[in-house]
């Protein structure tokens, strides 16, 4: 029924909206709606051609129209809004963990809000609000954390008692209940309406919307989207946006330059059931049970409720194509522990009666995060799909940013986190997919602790060492398909706890982590660090320092050997990576970037080198192990291995030497530790990798060597106040607001990318200051730890949030890095963030709603350090990447 | 007295085995995706056998149970030796040629079969240097015969058969300087066993059967329900070709006698079988033997024995009866079992049970609400309770080890009730035989992809 109540609906909607072509088509439509002609044929060229008439494709579509963009035709294989669109159950939920997500889902909201009064179309929009229920304590230090990010952003939100929540709802069970949150703007919409009113809007600005054809593939010439091949012929355009849900993934793959979009379908169940005897109203809250699994809505005085099993079914991992998607089988077998449930949070629907078991596919990525932004491979080939079943949340919000990065070339918020390129070829194997969708589905209603880890799809890209380093303990977490080892357990723990610690408190590693940390101070420790991007950029004449002179900020014109840390900024100054930059010889540089820059920073930099046969860039991330030496006795090891003198007379910081280790020869060691600490990182052609650990193992037996793991590396690196690209650096910050000014030169005697921003800020100042905060009244034992994203506030205003954060054993504190902004206390208005800000300040962070008193710092504890420091190194150049 | 029901497993799990075809490149490309066996005992000690091997130099899989009687010796010689007299029959000329060249010089041998056993399952040590050289005599005829025709596998399953029994026959007349040895060959030759083993090469399924064991097939039909194929034929008094049979061999003057309460001259159930020399051999040669034989055959009243009535011996054969199946998609197993199940169970619900324990709940009827008036709490109850169903399969992680859970254990209803169960397994030794017999299962899995592409490609 309510499958009629839609084709109904979008019928009626195209005669209302469309009047041209209901005087042309009408008649038939009404007649027959299985061979409907086609009423107008296709353009022959068109500026845009979107792809998928779900709720992305009309929302790109109409923030394409609204930003002045008209040239653009919406595709549809079948009817608008006929997918996952058509059956997704229209919550519109703002509780999310991070905050472009909760970004995006405000926007959408208020989109929402007010669409039927632009539109004329009835949206079903209804402001009933949202109740996320906590069954455990740590479920409700997870929502605390959430209202805390909601607050400050200004979106209503109270954490309530089970006694509340009773009052809110009428029909919910309390008793296994420790609290909740209410988020009263939360809403509920008819989402194929809201999908239709935003392409009668798009309509209205001149988009041309086409239903009943699909899409074969992708025409492209010479790295760019040239044309669009359809059933019905072809398109010439400029931009291609892919928003076709869950066969996004197979028409991406379909043209003769594959765009890899990684996603995976499940099958989603919701049950409906028919009105209760007094029917339900239609504002009482949505209930979220993530304990229970499910969610809860009211629907035409009955309920809708489904919900995330830990058993999910994904399919078409054979890829199989579908007009329409029909209504899947119902699996009530399937369904049971999920009704369980329902019936348990609300006994009293036992006697209700069902209507139907839809089953509706969702798509789902290996992150759990959406996918949108423009493919590193074929320029003008947009993306915008794989929205882990909050497609209605995010609609509003994923599609304007996806149009302002197509009309502006880069969205107005950070959206790294969602962009396309943090994934690669490696995350496109259907395999992959199929299993790591299994384990992100059922992640929905988990509990999200700092640092968990996936399980699925493990040990893809490894180091020659993992074998050895995996025997000694380590414990593995993984980036961009990469093992990193996280800490190595000594040999007696007890590992199964390790592996199963779940908390947002102190953490069983804290011991572990110390030991290896005290290590790095006191002797010499080994981190493997491979997964690092390598790229070497060479060149037969001077296109190679030309070129990079003129996208890196810093000046790289220096002596063959030297190291230069650079940020690799966009026009704004913002970072887009941040790397360094080993100068092999006058016309070769050796470039070390963050593991996920591997598609990023490629596709950055080859749409703007020179189209050049005499320059050549290679990704030769595979071809090096890099072995991490941190302490003061790294030079001591080294030095007996090599026979050359390594000490800081002879190997400066920030140098670059070829020389062998043992019996290896050719290894690239560098003077720097992305820590802070003295050390040297050494860059092993793979096939030495084993001779070159085990010889350092041997000889720092007596310097009393051991292995390491990241953790020790964050902790080192915090306390250090080094910040890292993809956590504290975006590319909305730029070197003035992180105090880097030092890695810019902006007099070197030629034009850089970012330098006008730049030039700005330093005459101007800047808006938000990188700040170390150091937690004052926080008991590492008893207390909440911070992870980041916790709001900061200065003298009791809310003034930033934290990126990252970490125990520093040195100081016995915990210290979180996060930026300050100046809002203007009557306007709001931002201003400039000077030094006297920042100092002169009472601060306190924000952890899962409760505060703690912390001490700003702009610069790191040099005297804390500097007994330990050599004269020479000023590894100052605070840089880290994780 | 009552067993709880971890106990009731570990009874019930003891004799478990599985077996999965190996995949080669992540492809199975054997028309078997595998088996699950398992035995339960009733005599202390079982009579049983079961035996599973792959043949090594031909194509196909091997399997059989082997019910045993007046003792486990000649169930437990068939077990050892049947598949190796299979397989000679089997094998080409040339490589039979390989075979005795090699064992003539004193080269290491081609293997013949791989064996897939449960660590219970034992060869004899002492009997195997005996057992080679009846085998190698055999093949060496074969050799000499040298039909030059390409082996039919029914008219080689039917040869080892008969080959095999005359070779236990003959040897328990010969004796073995050894006594341990003597008294082995004899036991062997006096207690009797039925067989029923199954041949399967891609498409190709042969049965060869002697005695009252059973192969059934398991069909799925297009609805997804379940049938049974039979694919042998009981040699008992309620086979009335049997009966026919024997009658036909005799004279008429003994027609009366011959079948006797439903027995073979009054007493033995199965109408062919291996060993029983009691129903093979002269009157004359069986004193012979006997007497000449050690003592505690002579003082054993049952061998001493003569069958009443005997007048025209041989009145047994281990001829075995061979159906010939060509496989298709829908048959999903083959069950072979021994007696003891098929007395407790009809085929049809063997191969329902079977049938939804290997297809798992994907394949249990799914419920659909339609257009039926059904409330939250009325679906809640019916999922639960078909959840608790479900679970009783996943008790077991052995298609046999299901089998015969429901063969003891099942009331009236047809499903698994503990107490009964516990019961049943509680038996004391001597009181066991009489509520139950051994029971003997394998339950061969096939692949459909691979018969589904084989029927493609003819």
């Amino acid at each position: 029924a309510a499958r009629m109540f839609l084709r109904l609906l979008s019928d009626v909607w195209w005669r209302a909206a469309n009047p041209k072509w209901r005087r042309m088509t009408c008649s038939q439509r009404s007649t027959s709606s299985t061979t409907e002609p086609h009423p107008v044929s296709l353009p022959a060229q068109a500026q845009v051609v979107i792809c998928g008439g779900g709720i992305m494709g009309t929302s790109v579509a109409y923030h394409l129209s609204k930003m002045g963009w008209t040239d653009i035709v919406l595709l549809e294989q079948g009817r608008l809004a006929a997918g996952t669109t058509r059956f997704c159950a229209g919550i519109v939920s703002t509780a999310r963990h991070m905050s472009i997500e909760l970004k995006m889902a405000d926007y959408s909201n208020k989109l929402y809000r007010q669409l039927e009064q632009e539109t004329g179309v009835k949206t079903g929009y209804m402001k009933t609000g949202s109740i996320s229920l906590a069954q455990t304590q740590d479920r409700l230090i997870s929502l605390k954390r959430i209202a805390s990010s909601l607050n400050v952003m200004g979106i209503p939100c109270e954490i309530i008692t089970p006694k509340q929540v009773a009052q809110l709802h009428p029909l919910i069970n309390i008793h296994d209940l420790v609290g909740a949150m209410y988020v009263p703007e939360d809403a509920l919409v008819s989402s194929a309406n809201v999908s239709l009113a935003l392409a009668t809007a798009a309509s209205w600005n001149g988009v041309q919307i086409h239903e009943r054809t699909s899409v074969s593939h992708v025409s492209v010439q010479k790295g760019r989207v040239t044309a669009v091949e359809t059933d019905r012929g072809q398109i010439q355009c400029q931009y291609f946006v892919n928003c076709a849900g869950q066969w996004a993934y197979e028409l991406g793959h379909s043209g003769e330059e594959p765009v890899n979009i990684p996603l995976h379908a499940c099958e989603h169940f919701y049950l409906l059931t028919h009105p209760l005897k007094e029917p339900l109203a239609s504002n009482l809250p949505t209930i979220v049970d993530p304990d229970g699994r499910i969610y809860i809505r009211n629907w035409q005085g009955g309920i809708l409720s489904g919900g995330f099993e830990k058993n999910p079914k994904p399919l078409f991992t054979e890829g199989r194509n579908q007009l329409e998607i029909h209504n899947l089988q119902e699996d009530w077998d399937h369904f049971e522990p999920l009704l369980s449930a329902l019936l348990r949070r609300m006994p009293d629907l036992e006697a209700l009666q069902i209507m139907q078991l839809v089953n509706c596919p969702e798509s789902f990525t290996p992150d759990m995060r959406c996918i949108m932004g423009e493919s590193p491979t074929v320029r003008g080939y947009f993306v915008l799909a794989g929205m882990n079943s909050a497609g209605i949340s995010y609609g509003g919000g994923a599609g304007k940013y996806l149009a302002e990065w197509m009309v502006n070339g880069y969205p107005s918020e950070n959206v790294w986190p969602l962009d396309l390129k943090r994934f690669g070829a490696l995350q496109s194997s259907r395999t992959f997919l199929r299993h790591r969708v299994m384990e992100v589905m059922p992640l929905m209603c988990d509990l999200k602790v700092p640092r968990w880890d996936f399980q699925t799809g493990r040990q893809l890209r490894t180091s020659p060492l993992y074998d050895r380093l995996d025997a000694q303990g380590a414990r593995w977490m993984e980036k961009h398909g990469f093992e990193r080892v996280k800490y190595f357990v000594p040999p007696g723990k007890d590992l199964l706890d390790l592996d199963q610690s779940k908390t947002f408190y102190k953490p069983d590693w804290f011991d572990i982590v110390g030991s290896e940390v005290k290590c790095c101070k006191e002797a010499v420790c080994v981190i493997d660090m491979s997964s690092f991007t390598k790229f070497e950029i060479s060149s037969t004449g001077d296109e190679a320092l030309e070129s990079l002179q003129y996208l890196f900020s810093n000046d790289l014109d220096v002596p063959v050997g030297h190291v230069v840390h650079t940020g690799m900024l966009n026009e704004k100054g913002g970072y887009e990576n941040d790397c360094s930059i080993a100068r092999l010889s006058k016309r070769s540089f050796f470039m070390i970037s963050p593991t996920d820059q591997q598609v990023h920073c490629w596709a950055w930099l080859k749409n703007r080198l020179p189209d050049d046969s005499n320059l050549t860039m290679e990704d030769v991330t595979w071809k090096y192990t890099a072995l991490n030496l941190i302490g003061p006795r790294a030079v001591d090891v080294l030095s007996e291995l090599s026979y050359a003198p390594v000490t800081p007379e002879h190997f400066p910081s920030l140098f670059c030497k070829e020389m062998s280790v043992g019996y290896a020869n050719g290894i690239r060691v560098m003077s720097i530790t992305h820590t802070g600490e003295p050390g040297f990182m050494l860059y092993i052609p793979i096939e030495y990798a084993l001779h070159v650990y085990n010889e350092v193992m041997n000889m720092g037996q007596k310097y009393g060597i051991r292995n390491a793991g990241y953790y020790a590396l964050r902790s080192l690196r915090i306390e250090k106040f080094f910040a890292f690209w993809g956590q504290d650096l975006d590319a909305f910050t730029t070197p003035m607001e992180c105090g880097r000014e030092f890695q810019v030169k902006l007099e070197k005697g030629m034009q850089f990318v970012g330098q006008e921003a730049l030039l700005e800020q330093k005459q101007n100042g800047v808006y938000k200051r990188f700040t170390m905060f150091i937690l004052e009244d926080h008991d590492t034992d008893m207390d909440l730890w911070p992870w980041w994203g916790e709001p900061i506030f200065r003298n009791g205003r809310y003034v930033g949030k934290t990126t990252s954060s970490a125990y520093s054993y040195s100081l016995e504190r915990h210290v979180c890095l996060g930026f300050v902004q100046h809002f203007d206390e009557k306007t709001g208005e931002e201003l400039v963030v000077t030094t006297d800000f920042i100092n002169q300040g009472e601060y306190e962070i924000d952890i899962g709603g409760q505060r703690f008193q912390a001490k700003a710092k702009l610069y790191p504890f040099s005297s804390l350090f500097t007994h330990r420091r050599r004269k020479d190194e000023e590894e100052l150049s605070g840089y880290q990447r994780e | 007295f009552y067993l709880t029901p971890p106990q009731v497993n570990s009874i019930l799990k003891a004799n478990e085995y599985s077996f999965k075809v190996p995949e080669f490149d992540g492809k199975n490309v054997s028309s078997v995706l595998g088996f699950d066996s398992n035995q339960l005992p009733a005599n202390a000690p079982i009579e049983d056998r079961r035996s599973a091997a792959t043949c090594l130099q031909t194509r196909g899989m091997l399997l059989g149970v082997f019910d045993g009687h007046a003792g486990c010796a000649c169930a437990q010689a068939v077990s050892e030796r049947l598949f190796y007299y299979i397989a000679v029959s089997l094998l080409p000329h040339e490589t039979l040629l390989e075979i005795e060249n090699a064992v003539e010089s004193g080269r290491a041998l081609l293997p013949i079969l791989q064996w897939h056993k449960h660590p219970n399952d034992y060869f004899s040590k002492e009997a195997s240097k005996l057992y080679f050289n009846s085998l190698r005599t055999y093949w060496q005829e074969l050799i000499d015969l040298n039909s030059g025709e390409t082996t039919d596998v029914k008219e080689a399953l039917i040869n080892a058969f008969k080959r095999l029994d005359n070779d236990i026959s003959l040897e328990a007349q010969v004796g073995d300087p050894n006594s341990f040895l003597n008294y082995l060959v004899l036991r062997v030759a006096f207690s009797g066993a039925t067989a029923c083993v199954a041949h399967v090469d891609g498409v190709d399924l042969h049965i060869a059967n002697t005695g009252d064991s059973r192969a059934m097939l398991g069909v799925q039909e297009e609805d997804g329900s379940w049938s049974a194929v039979n694919l042998s034929y009981d040699h008992n008094a309620q086979n009335e070709h049997e009966v026919e049979r024997v009658k036909m061999e005799h004279p008429k003057s003994e027609e009366k006698s011959l079948v006797k309460q439903d027995r073979l001259l009054g007493l033995l159930m199965p109408f062919r079988a291996f060993g029983d020399v009691k129903f093979k051999w002269s009157i004359e040669l069986q004193k012979r033997v006997v007497e000449s034989g050690p003592d505690q055959l002579n003082d054993n009243e049952y061998t001493k024995f003569i069958p009443p009535n005997y007048h025209t011996p041989p009145y047994l054969t281990a001829e075995p009866e061979v159906i010939y199946h060509k496989l298709r998609p829908q048959d999903k197993f083959l069950v072979l079992a021994t007696d003891g199940l098929w007395e407790t169970m009809h085929r049809q619900d063997v191969a329902r049970i079977v049938g939804e324990y290997l297809t798992g709940v994907h394949h249990q009827q799914p419920i659909a609400v339609g257009g039926y008036k059904v409330t939250l709490g009325q679906m809640h109850g019916l999922l639960t309770e078909r959840r608790a169903r479900i679970s009783s399969v996943f008790e077991d992680q052995n298609a046999a080890t299901h089998l015969i859970r429901h063969a003891v254990g099942n009331n009236e209803f047809g499903t698994v009730d503990h107490e009964r169960l516990s019961k049943m397994l509680s038996l004391p030794e001597e009181l066991a035989r009489m509520y139950r017999d051994d029971i003997t299962i394998i339950v061969v899995q096939f692949n459909s992809h691979v018969i589904g592409a084989c029927q493609n490609e003819e």
